[in-house]
């Protein structure tokens, strides 16, 4: 059976606003039972033009209809390269919709919140553990304001010993966000190529009494272990530079190596990767910081402590860089990734990372005769093909689209730049053999058809709801929102 | 791909065509096939002082940013103004229609250490 | 392992493919000085039953809004959640997808996006609204950065005292080391001060930050802040905390403001002990190059059909990296949702009607409150859910004595605000019946229940 013979129903639906039908409702509200007053006159809005009217009814068809259009780590498998897709636990789900959690607010008093806390606490520690910090914030609200957050800390460390460095070294194989956050708190960047990896020399050239901190992605964005970066992680500590690591890829070394065992300062996680928190269709999701002890005061406040048996939230950081957003962080998200924790326990997260390993390592060898591998090191959670070895004009943009054809999400493609036409695959523990196997299928399909008929690839996709999309004239001529003709 | 034998080249793979002293600036062919689908271009204002080798404005593709460094030093005299609703005349008529900006040259003499035609096109092929 | 699909044999087979013997020698490229030595010392795994019961325990250890008469707002609110919100968010072909970098297949996310991009522009009265921020406080900061950036070398930024207290904090993490002066401008009966803001406007300030309504529920005149901020060349950025206000008052771009940045956490989205909510961000026409975040826009496909795409991307840092207009790469996709479904299931009509209600009770709490013996309401301006009222007694301890009978009363001001010595800000939303309102007032009074 192969899923290009399906069919399926496709319903078109309408914007909100082209729907809407003067008068219709969709609300229900109690009875006004104390005074009905208004502001005075002048301080009233007009009614909100062209705002949508409809049923529930109509908006729960909407919706519904909306969401087939959609693919999601649910509807099969998203090997979306430095993304995580993993499978999101529905017990997850349940749990942040307690009511106990959900419906408490941030402002109550310590003594009637001391659940949450204590949760948070855990998680502090949990992850302390996976990471081998001692000091965890919970406060970022996604993997780049952890980076901000962390990269913040550094500078605020160099102050308080009185240096002034303002620059950043960063490996060409790293995530866009890197340069932005460092650039965000003042730093300047200087980039460092690498072959693959890092090498000790390549840092050694670049690294002088300017340089506050190097940041690197480990395992990098080709799925490589930095294994150097004990030595460089020296050389840069040896010269009054701090290390942080980007920790996006964290879930290549649960139970197999920890960050702040060899020589990283400070790291984010990314929960909604390696911790089983859904992706959201963009997010919400939560990036925590580690660092190691000197940086612990330097930490966002508040953060959860515990005092005999009560929790409390601290704001007393003296050297604190302050809150980079309200309240306690992305609470929701946190119940998520603590109720994956207990539910895979410490044996169970090594063993989602051996078989990530496993599944990106089983790829790489039904792929390699049929897709260039630019890197031969040994790959860990994910594997990274170029377009070189396609023909006839096709290219790694004609392989993402003819995948969705076959029924699976595509791979991250033209990341990261240092390979030309980047196809980066990361399968997670998620998938068996047999997913694996018909994604492996499909590609090699996809290879031979670029040989027999490429006009297939460059045709595609052909089954999704829309084929591809004019984006030139989307950036020419930005239309971002609905306005009535 | 078309390098028209009249004009003049930098490195940064814009073209120059000089005329009394009034030098025409636009991105070349290759350039506008290395970006792709032009989707935005700013350009710099009348009466603006460039100076060679900085950047004088920036021409977008949907996936890429590339800056436009002045290959000159001179006053800016003249913007086309069609090209930032047009942004696509870029890609469709690189060296007519898609001109960017007209400078008075400061040093007329500086246009001589432009590349030609025939040096530009070996420039390229080497990179 | 219910979540790894594994078998024994499957393992065999894959090593086997892969040239090795086992798993431990797929990561032979980590040197042994990088490995862990020894287990996590982490519980062992619970079944699914055991987990839920280890987590009900510590949800149970927290006060629900639903069994306390709550007044607590202050940038989160308690409004009902209609039964739609979160049956839709939880069809799951939403909330396990990711970030839609393939349009193809994710037209529902994006056009769901552009529907959200386009009722925050029909509330702000603003011309283009990104795909979201991560919450109020945190757009808030993004708004001062555009403003620094479109702004060119101005480099003063006024933030209005009524602001949101944490909202400036987080301004002011995020200005650290951008060479930025942050100047605070006072308050005058409960609303920034004007006066005092046209002292401090000179060429060198970038934006005007102010609150609407602003921390202590007040309703600020926007028009007359926004006038006296163009008059010195500068932005007036307006904070919205609590946006339910906006379906009754005037909205923000109709008043002159630059940029709307909020936080939306009313419109649907839980508690949650303050996260995750979103961030929203709208600006006019000509800073639309400038905005931070995703977008979503309008196009066609090869055969001319409507669809969506994620766009004018330039602006973002997986391009232009360290210069882009912001770091973040993500929206609040689930939380978009929410607020998406949640504004058009209420609609113009509801909207409006939800707002007027929260108005109504609010008006009545403050009423009967201020007639009490020794309670004062602190401001005499407008006010929308929220207001000020001044105690008579040390907050604490008024605090702690209307807690023992269930009610939370509010928010002591002291801490942010040393003026306000025994000020107690008091939220009334829908959520709090009559009966509930007039308890407060007895128990404020030092009745008992």
């Amino acid at each position: 059976m192969s899923r290009t013979d399906s069919r399926g129903l496709v319903l078109d639906e309408k914007l909100l606003f082209e729907l809407t039908d003067p008068g219709r409702v969709g609300y229900s509200l109690p009875a006004c039972d104390v005074p009905e007053v208004t502001p005075q006159k002048s301080l009233q809005r007009d009614e909100i033009a062209d705002f949508p009217e409809l049923s529930e009814v109509d908006v729960v068809r909407h919706y519904t209809r909306l969401s087939t259009w959609n693919y999601g780590v649910d509807s099969g498998f998203y090997p979306l390269g430095s993304c995580t897709m993993k499978y999101n636990p529905k017990v997850n789900e349940q749990a942040a919709r307690l009511s106990g959690f959900a419906e408490l607010h941030p402002q109550a008093p310590e003594h009637l919140c001391q659940g949450a806390l204590e949760l948070m606490y855990r998680l502090q520690q949990d992850l302390g553990e996976v990471s081998g910090f001692p000091a965890i914030t919970l406060q970022p609200a996604a993997g780049a304001q952890g980076e901000f957050t962390g990269m913040l800390m550094i500078r605020a460390w160099h102050e308080a010993q009185g240096n002034k460095r303002n620059k950043v070294i960063i490996p060409d194989t790293a995530h866009g966000t890197n340069p932005a956050s460092a650039a965000l708190c003042g730093f300047d960047v200087v980039p460092v190529a690498s072959d693959g990896v890092l090498s000790k020399a390549a840092v050694e050239a670049v690294m002088n009494d300017e340089v506050a901190a190097l940041m690197v992605t480990n395992p990098n964005t080709l799925g490589l272990f930095e294994a150097d970066i004990r030595e460089i992680c020296d050389l840069i500590h040896e010269r009054g530079g701090l290390v942080y690591c980007d920790g996006a890829n964290l879930n290549a070394l649960m139970g197999i190596s920890r960050p702040g065992d060899i020589g990283i300062d400070v790291m984010h996680f990314n929960l909604h990767k390696t911790f089983s928190t859904p992706h959201g269709g963009g997010g919400p999701g939560a990036g925590p910081v580690g660092v190691v002890e000197k940086l612990r005061p330097f930490m966002p406040v508040p953060i959860v402590v515990k005092e005999g048996e009560r929790y409390r939230l601290d704001y007393d950081l003296k050297q604190s860089v302050g809150r980079v957003k309200g309240f306690s962080g992305h609470f929701g998200i946190l119940v998520r990734a603590y109720s994956y924790i207990l539910s895979m326990g410490g044996e169970g997260l090594k063993r989602a990372t051996e078989l990530a390993v496993l599944n990106a390592n089983y790829i790489r060898a039904r792929l390699e005769g049929s897709y260039d591998l630019p890197f031969k090191q040994r790959s860990l959670h994910e594997v990274v093909f170029s377009e070189a070895a396609l023909e006839n004009d096709c290219h790694t943009l004609d392989v993402a689209k003819r995948l969705i054809d076959y029924g699976f999400h595509p791979p991250t493609i033209y990341f990261p730049l240092v390979v030309k036409g980047a196809l980066m695959i990361e399968p997670t523990e998620s998938e068996s053999k047999q997913n694996l196997d018909e994604f492996c299928d499909a590609l090699l399909s996809i290879a031979e058809e670029s040989l027999s008929k490429p006009e297939l690839l460059k045709q595609a996709p052909i089954r999704a709801k829309v084929k591809r999309l004019d984006e030139a004239t989307a950036a020419r001529k930005p239309k971002l929102r609905w306005v009535k003709e | 791909m078309d390098f028209p034998d009249e004009l003049k080249y930098t490195e940064e793979h814009e073209w120059v065509l000089v005329e009394d002293e009034i030098a025409t600036v636009g991105i070349t062919d290759f350039a506008q096939d290395q970006l792709g689908d032009v989707v935005f271009v700013e350009l710099p204002e009348v009466g603006d002082q460039l100076e060679t080798g900085k950047p004088l404005g920036v021409v977008e593709s949907v996936k890429a940013v590339s800056d436009v460094y002045a290959p000159v030093s001179g006053e800016v005299v003249e913007v086309n103004s069609d090209l930032p609703d047009e942004p696509e005349m870029l890609n469709t008529s690189p060296y007519d229609d898609g001109w960017m900006i007209k400078i008075k040259l400061d040093d007329p003499g500086e246009v001589e250490d432009l590349m030609d035609a025939a040096a530009y096109q070996e420039f390229i092929e080497q990179d | 392992m219910r979540y790894l699909p594994h078998t024994e044999m499957d393992i065999r087979q894959m090593l086997e493919t892969i040239g090795v013997k086992n798993i431990d020698e797929l990561f032979s490229g980590i040197p042994d000085s990088c490995r862990l030595q020894s287990p996590l010392n982490l519980p062992s795994a619970l079944s699914e039953s055991e987990a839920v019961a280890v987590l009900k325990t510590l949800a149970e250890r927290n006060a629900k809004v639903s069994e306390w008469d709550s007044f607590l707002g202050g940038g989160a609110y308690n409004h009902f959640i209609p039964a739609v919100v979160d049956h839709l968010v939880s069809r799951s072909e939403f909330y396990t997808a990711y970030t839609p970098y393939q349009p193809e297949i994710s037209q529902g996310t994006l056009q769901a996006i552009f529907e959200f991009q386009t009722m925050i522009c029909q509330l702000t009265g603003m011309d283009v609204a990104n795909a979201s921020m991560y919450d109020g406080a945190s757009a808030c900061a993004e708004a001062v950065l555009l403003a620094l950036r479109t702004g060119r070398k101005r480099n003063k930024v006024l933030l209005s005292e009524a602001l949101h207290p944490q909202y400036r904090e987080t301004v002011a993490t995020y200005c650290r080391y951008l060479n930025v002066e942050l100047i605070e401008v006072g308050s005058a009966d409960g609303v920034t001060d004007r006066q005092q803001l046209k002292g401090l406007l000179d060429e060198q300030v970038a934006a005007v930050v102010v609150g609407y309504p602003n921390y202590f529920g007040q309703i600020e005149d926007l028009q007359k802040l926004a006038d006296a901020a163009h008059a010195a060349g500068a932005k007036l950025i307006t904070a919205v905390s609590e946006p339910l206000a906006l379906g009754l008052f005037k909205a923000p771009g109709d008043l002159g403001a630059d940029v709307v940045a909020g936080e939306g956490q009313a419109f649907g989205i839980p508690l949650s002990f303050g996260g995750p909510g979103i961030g929203f961000f709208a600006v006019k026409q000509n800073d639309m190059r400038a905005l931070p975040g995703r977008l979503v826009g309008e196009t066609v496909d090869q055969d001319g059909k409507r669809g969506f795409v994620l766009t004018l991307a330039t602006r973002e840092q997986h391009i232009r990296r360290e210069k882009a207009t912001s770091n973040i790469c993500s929206n609040q996709g689930m939380c978009t949702l929410m607020v998406g479904i949640f504004l058009a299931l209420h609609g113009k009509q509801g909207l409006r009607k939800l707002a007027e209600l929260n108005y109504s009770k609010a008006a009545y709490a403050k009423k009967q409150i201020s007639a009490l013996d020794g309670f004062a309401i602190a401001f005499s301006g407008e006010v929308f859910n929220e207001f000020v009222v001044v105690c008579p007694e040390p907050v604490a301890e008024l605090q702690k004595r209307l807690e023992e009978q269930g009610i939370l009363s509010g928010i002591a001001l002291a801490k942010d605000y040393p003026q306000l010595e025994n000020g107690l800000l008091i939220c009334v939303t829908e959520q709090n019946s009559r009966e509930q309102i007039d308890r407060l007032v007895s128990a404020l009074a030092g009745g008992e229940r």
